[in-house]
């Protein structure tokens, strides 16, 4: 596009030949405009890293502006809509990324594997089966084939499923940086809106997720209006029964799209159904305490009540669901 | 983000794009989408402008044989990657796909404009998946949107391809 508009341009209106000819800056933003109209990817510098630690180095020399690039799924296209206009991209996809492995009784995935890898990941499915049930719902085809974990965690959007099953799975996020490398709870990571506990110079370098116990159930609900579009609201749900299989040992959510950022569901409202299998009515009534917990905003996808009435909904039928799961997977060992 | 300038700060790179299994030696800026490269610099007209989101599927092309969104790949990202467009499926003696002609066939190309992204998208599940279910189907179908909205003979197309397909190898098979 830019060659031949440039040709284009360059021949009805000779720049190079007559300066001073279009000095009016006005006259420019619009040659500029005109020649990005419809993708108006902004200009940047361009690195390419081969590890974090290239990654940071870069970071930290580019400055303030400079982003990282992963998958591209989500930054991409808020620099075609030019909503960011980042000053140099930290390209991240010629790091490796290793293979879903299990380190002591938590799940290892590298930053860079993208979503379809996870997918096609055997040991993925059989460890954290939630994750696997998630993943479907992330965008289309073409983001779970280039979209990246790590990616996806530093966005931080407020309805992504990744986040709601690292907040179910207690998940942590590892983060590589100038003073090396840290491990932030995924509770604690997201902050606000966009925003995450990185810090400007960190990239995510991996994402830790327990495994599934023989007695532990799951469920993912979400509502979105349409297939693989933003979640309106979504609900990953983790139930672990105790060592007698009679009762409720340990219980875990994750929400998206019920505040600016993803939270984890309220311990002491879930601590509730604690120590005895509870009834439907039982799981409802605590459904209706964790959506009265949240604080969903309106926007052009739904209200804020009609979210908390979905929030109570989803989470009643996804601890029902994590619930049956739990029992199942536990009589049929 | 003057003109003059902008050229000079952002050095052109010299890239080798292997698309359809020629290689082509361009200079691109690093921010030239593979989309913008492919459509105006090479001229394929398969790849097509349709949100710059990644949402509708119109500009899906392979790379390595996985379908991606080229608005949202960068050029400079996929040197010496195996990019495929539409153009590049091609059936014995370099006539139609046999997917393709199941398209024409069974009305699946409405308008045309959604299709190339369509057909590649179904061409990658039917790499991946020897015969995927209807319902499989329609979810990899759902980032590609066509607004004649007839998606019910896009999906027959596919099917129909596939049960071919799936027919065909039992045959050789037995």
């Amino acid at each position: 596009m830019m060659a031949r508009f440039e040709s284009a341009v360059d021949k009805a209106m000779p720049m190079s030949s007559a300066p001073g000819a279009f000095e009016d800056a006005h006259v420019r933003v619009v040659l500029d405009d005109w020649e990005r109209r419809w993708y108006g990817a902004p200009r940047f510098t361009y690195e390419f890293v081969r590890s974090y630690e290239e990654a940071v180095c870069a970071l930290r020399e580019h400055g303030e502006g400079a982003k990282a690039l992963a998958g591209g799924q989500s930054l991409v296209p808020l620099m075609n809509l030019r909503v960011l206009r980042p000053s140099a991209l930290i390209d991240l996809n010629g790091i490796a990324a290793a293979a879903p492995r299990v380190e002591g009784g938590r799940l290892s995935l590298s930053a860079m594997t993208r979503y379809s890898q996870v997918l096609l990941s055997e040991l993925a499915r059989c460890q954290t089966p939630l994750l696997t049930t998630a993943i479907p719902y992330v965008g289309n085809v073409r983001v779970r084939n280039r979209g990246t974990l790590g990616g996806a965690l530093a966005h931080g959007q407020a309805t992504s499923e990744l986040a709601a099953v690292a907040l179910a799975l207690g998940g942590k996020i590892l983060a590589c940086g100038p003073a090396g490398v840290r491990v932030i709870d995924a509770e604690k990571f997201f902050v606000g809106h966009l925003r995450t506990a990185l810090r400007p110079e960190e990239v995510v370098t991996g994402l830790r997720l327990d495994v599934a116990q023989p007695c532990q159930g799951w469920s993912f609900k979400e509502l979105a209006r349409r297939s693989g579009a933003e979640a309106v609201v979504g609900v990953a749900a983790s139930v672990t029964l105790s060592s007698r299989r009679d009762a409720i040992g340990g219980i875990r959510l994750g929400l998206i799209g019920v505040d600016d950022r993803p939270v984890a569901g309220n311990r002491t409202v879930l601590s509730s159904l604690l120590g005895r299998i509870p009834t439907p009515a039982e799981i409802d009534e605590v459904a209706a305490d964790v959506s009265a917990q949240t604080a969903p905003a309106s926007d052009w996808q739904a209200t804020a009540s009609y979210r908390r009435r979905l929030v109570r909904v989803l989470v009643r039928r996804a601890l029902t669901e994590a619930l049956q799961c739990a029992e199942a997977r536990a009589s049929a060992e | 983000m003057r003109r003059g300038e902008g050229v000079g700060r952002m050095s052109l790179q010299q890239v080798t794009l292997q698309v359809n299994g020629v290689a082509h030696e361009i200079s691109v800026a690093p921010d030239a989408l593979l989309l913008d490269v492919l459509h105006d610099q090479l001229g394929f007209g398969d790849v097509r402008y349709g949100c710059g989101e990644g949402v509708c599927g119109t500009c899906t092309v392979l790379l390595d044989g996985e379908a991606v969104s080229s608005c949202l790949v960068y050029a400079v990202q996929v040197e010496f990657r195996e990019i495929t467009t539409l153009a590049g499926l091609l059936g014995e003696d370099e006539s139609l796909h046999p997917l393709q002609e199941t398209f024409l066939r069974l009305g699946g190309t409405q308008c045309g404009f959604c299709t190339p992204g369509v057909i590649l998208t179904a061409y990658s599940l039917g790499q991946r998946m020897p015969r995927p279910t209807r319902e499989e189907i329609r979810h990899e179908l759902g980032g590609s949107i066509c607004r004649c909205t007839g998606y019910t003979k896009i999906i027959e197309a596919i099917e129909s391809y596939l049960d071919d397909r799936a027919f065909a190898s039992e045959e050789t098979r037995s």
